[in-house]
């Protein structure tokens, strides 16, 4: 488990992390939430020891993080790049072995990682001749090469097609299913939704939640349902302990006041007719970003 | 896990070296060297024809085709000078009275035809030098040049870092590895393959040398050219590292010029200064023991035989101790604007190094 306690930095006068803490807990794939400028990136650096905190820790399987253990992250910067005049699968091996792997094992490892990413027939090419796209699935490669033992990756699907998000989260998810874990910061909240099992939110350097994904919706969820009858539904109005929400002729969302059972209401609906539908509103992330922010 | 400091030092080293040589500049800028050495020693003996001259009679005929002329004869002093007029010969030696001879050239008079008509009195030197001094000069220029060559090779160093720094690799490299280990590696890599073309050339002179004949000026550059090569090489680090710290100051290869100044001339100072004062034995002097230019000027003293073995290696100590401690300097300096991005990093900032 990857544990950050009361993590604190400032640039200048300005404090942009206020005690931050949160596990990224292994085998999982927890996503980093926040808007631009919340101190998502400087988290990670400072995680990565790029950057180093004015109070707080990090720790990696119970201990502190050092020197020695640090080449065992893998880690994709926010602004990307790499040797743009180099070869492909020359720096992501030279990469490997900078992180401790020797040749054989550096070489095998980016052979396999560069033919999952489909970049097989580019590997002899510069860098600087690919595309953007494609430099992008390069840098997932450099980031995984050498097997970390935790991935902290910054916006990893920022500038990605569609196709390439559905490759590089395979070759992610592949990572995760291992047993290790996995920090992914996003400001894209869709995708984060549907990736991650974990989620930490962040705002103006604090953390406002965190939490498992399906944790965060049941605590920042009101009881709240939705339903759909043949005719006006106007009458929900008058049964005891909801407060409706919204009404749209044979639609509304109503609210459970404490105390009241949602299943009660829908016997009275389905006393007075036909019930199309009956749903519990679960938040989106969207909403529970909004709220703890 | 992690890799031990030499191991990743040699890893940069390897990389840096593999880059560079697959650059088309760094195989034009050796070649370009290379021929230039050649041309300058053997060039001069392929066009360097004997001296002609038309004679007119008997008389100097002899004497001057003992000394190596071209001797034409021709029969009147007529012909003579429209030869000279012509520039078809150096000069014309035609009989004056009844046992001497006049000399005629165009515009100078053919100092070396009247050396080999006149009879000298003998001459005595008591310090001979085994080497005339237009050759000399060219040797103290050769010496200049190359220095100052591998010193300005020194600006791929900043560039390298500058790369790191604008792609941002920078982030992973210094979560890896010690920022120690790829300056080590950077001023390994680059100074292996300065050793090596260096190297090169001092194979490569006393070959051209021969082959242009001049054996005896090789037998007095030899000794000279042996310890060019270490003080060049440690001349080689200081720069190395002060280049890499000139990188590390900028974010974007379009600001580099503002941060290499100062590298700029501490590798022209000495070009210049061992250049213009090659003749000042003191400045000579000063400047063989200061750091950056003893890389240069302590060989042209020992070339020149101003300089024993023992200055040379009191030298070397100094430029020995200077490399450690800047080196030390610059790896502080290095990594401590290493992550710094945005406009160019002051000295003093990089040195506070607020990480």
């Amino acid at each position: 488990m990857l544990t950050v306690t009361k993590i604190s930095r400032s640039f200048g006068d300005h404090q942009v992390l206020h005690d931050v803490s949160f596990d990224v807990r292994p085998g999982r794939m927890t996503g980093f939430l926040g808007a631009n400028g919340s101190g998502k990136t400087t988290t990670m650096r400072i995680v990565l020891g790029v950057l180093g905190a004015d109070g707080g820790t990090v720790g990696w399987r119970g201990e502190p993080i050092t020197p020695a253990t640090r080449p065992r992250f893998g880690y994709m910067p926010e602004e990307r790049g790499l040797y743009p005049k180099m070869g492909v699968a020359d720096q992501v091996t030279w990469l490997a072995r900078l992180h401790g792997l020797d040749r054989a094992a550096a070489r095998a490892n980016t052979d396999r990682l560069l033919d999952q990413l489909g970049l097989a027939d580019r590997a002899g090419d510069l860098l600087e001749s690919l595309s953007l796209g494609n430099q992008q699935r390069v840098q997932i490669a450099a980031a995984l090469v050498h097997e970390p033992d935790v991935l902290i990756l910054d916006e990893p699907f920022s500038g990605l097609d569609p196709l390439a998000v559905e490759v590089v989260l395979e070759v992610v998810r592949g990572h995760a299913a291992r047993g290790v874990p996995v920090l992914f910061s996003s400001h894209q909240l869709a995708l984060v939704e549907q990736l991650c099992d974990d989620v930490v939110i962040i705002s103006d350097g604090r953390v406002t939640a965190h939490g498992t994904r399906d944790e965060l919706r049941t605590r920042y969820g009101t009881s709240r349902f939705e339903v759909v009858v043949d005719t006006d539904a106007g009458w929900l109005r008058d049964v005891p302990g909801i407060r409706v929400v919204e009404l749209d002729g044979p639609r509304a969302v109503f609210e459970l006041d404490d105390g009241a059972r949602d299943q009660d209401v829908l016997r009275t609906a389905l006393d007075r007719g036909a019930v199309r539908s009956f749903t519990p509103v679960v938040p989106t992330l969207d909403e529970i970003f909004k709220e703890a922010s | 896990m992690s890799i031990p400091f030499g191991a990743a030092t040699r890893l940069v080293a390897e990389r840096e070296v593999k880059v560079l040589v697959r650059t088309k500049g760094f195989w034009i800028g050796f070649a370009v060297i290379l021929i230039g050495l050649f041309a300058l020693t053997v060039l001069p003996k392929v066009f360097d024809s004997p001296t002609s001259v038309a004679v007119v009679g008997d008389s100097a005929t002899e004497s001057l085709t003992d000394a190596g002329f071209d001797v034409r004869r021709v029969d009147d002093r007529a012909a003579a000078e429209e030869l000279v007029r012509a520039d078809d010969v150096d000069a014309a030696v035609v009989p004056d009275g009844p046992s001497g001879v006049r000399v005629i050239a165009l515009t100078e008079p053919p100092n070396e035809v009247l050396t080999a008509l006149v009879t000298a009195p003998p001459v005595d030197l008591l310090e001979a030098s085994e080497v005339s001094p237009g050759r000399r000069q060219v040797v103290i220029m050769v010496f200049a040049l190359v220095f100052l060559m591998f010193g300005m090779g020194g600006a791929a160093i900043a560039q390298s870092t500058v790369t790191e720094k604008q792609t941002r690799i920078v982030e992973i490299l210094v979560s890896t590895i010690p920022v120690r280990a790829m300056l080590a590696g950077k001023i390994a890599g680059h100074t292996l393959l300065t050793l090596g073309q260096v190297a090169v050339l001092a194979l490569a002179a006393p070959i051209a040398l021969r082959l242009g004949g001049q054996g005896e000026l090789l037998a007095v550059v030899a000794p000279a050219l042996g310890w060019f090569v270490p003080f060049l090489v440690l001349g080689f680090v200081l720069l190395a590292s002060m280049w890499a710290v000139a990188g590390s100051l900028v974010s974007r290869q379009e600001d580099l010029g503002s941060s290499m100044g100062l590298v700029i001339i501490l590798v022209m100072g000495p070009y210049f200064g061992v250049m213009f004062f090659s003749d000042n034995a003191t400045v000579m002097g000063v400047l063989s023991y200061v750091p950056f230019s003893a890389a240069v000027a302590m060989p042209v003293r020992l070339f020149t035989g101003s300089a024993g073995v023992w200055e040379a290696l009191l030298s070397m100590g100094v430029l020995a101790a200077s490399v450690a401690a800047i080196v030390l300097l610059a790896g502080r300096l290095y990594a401590g604007s290493l992550l710094r991005t945005g406009g160019k990093v002051g000295l003093a900032k990089a040195w506070a190094r607020a990480d």
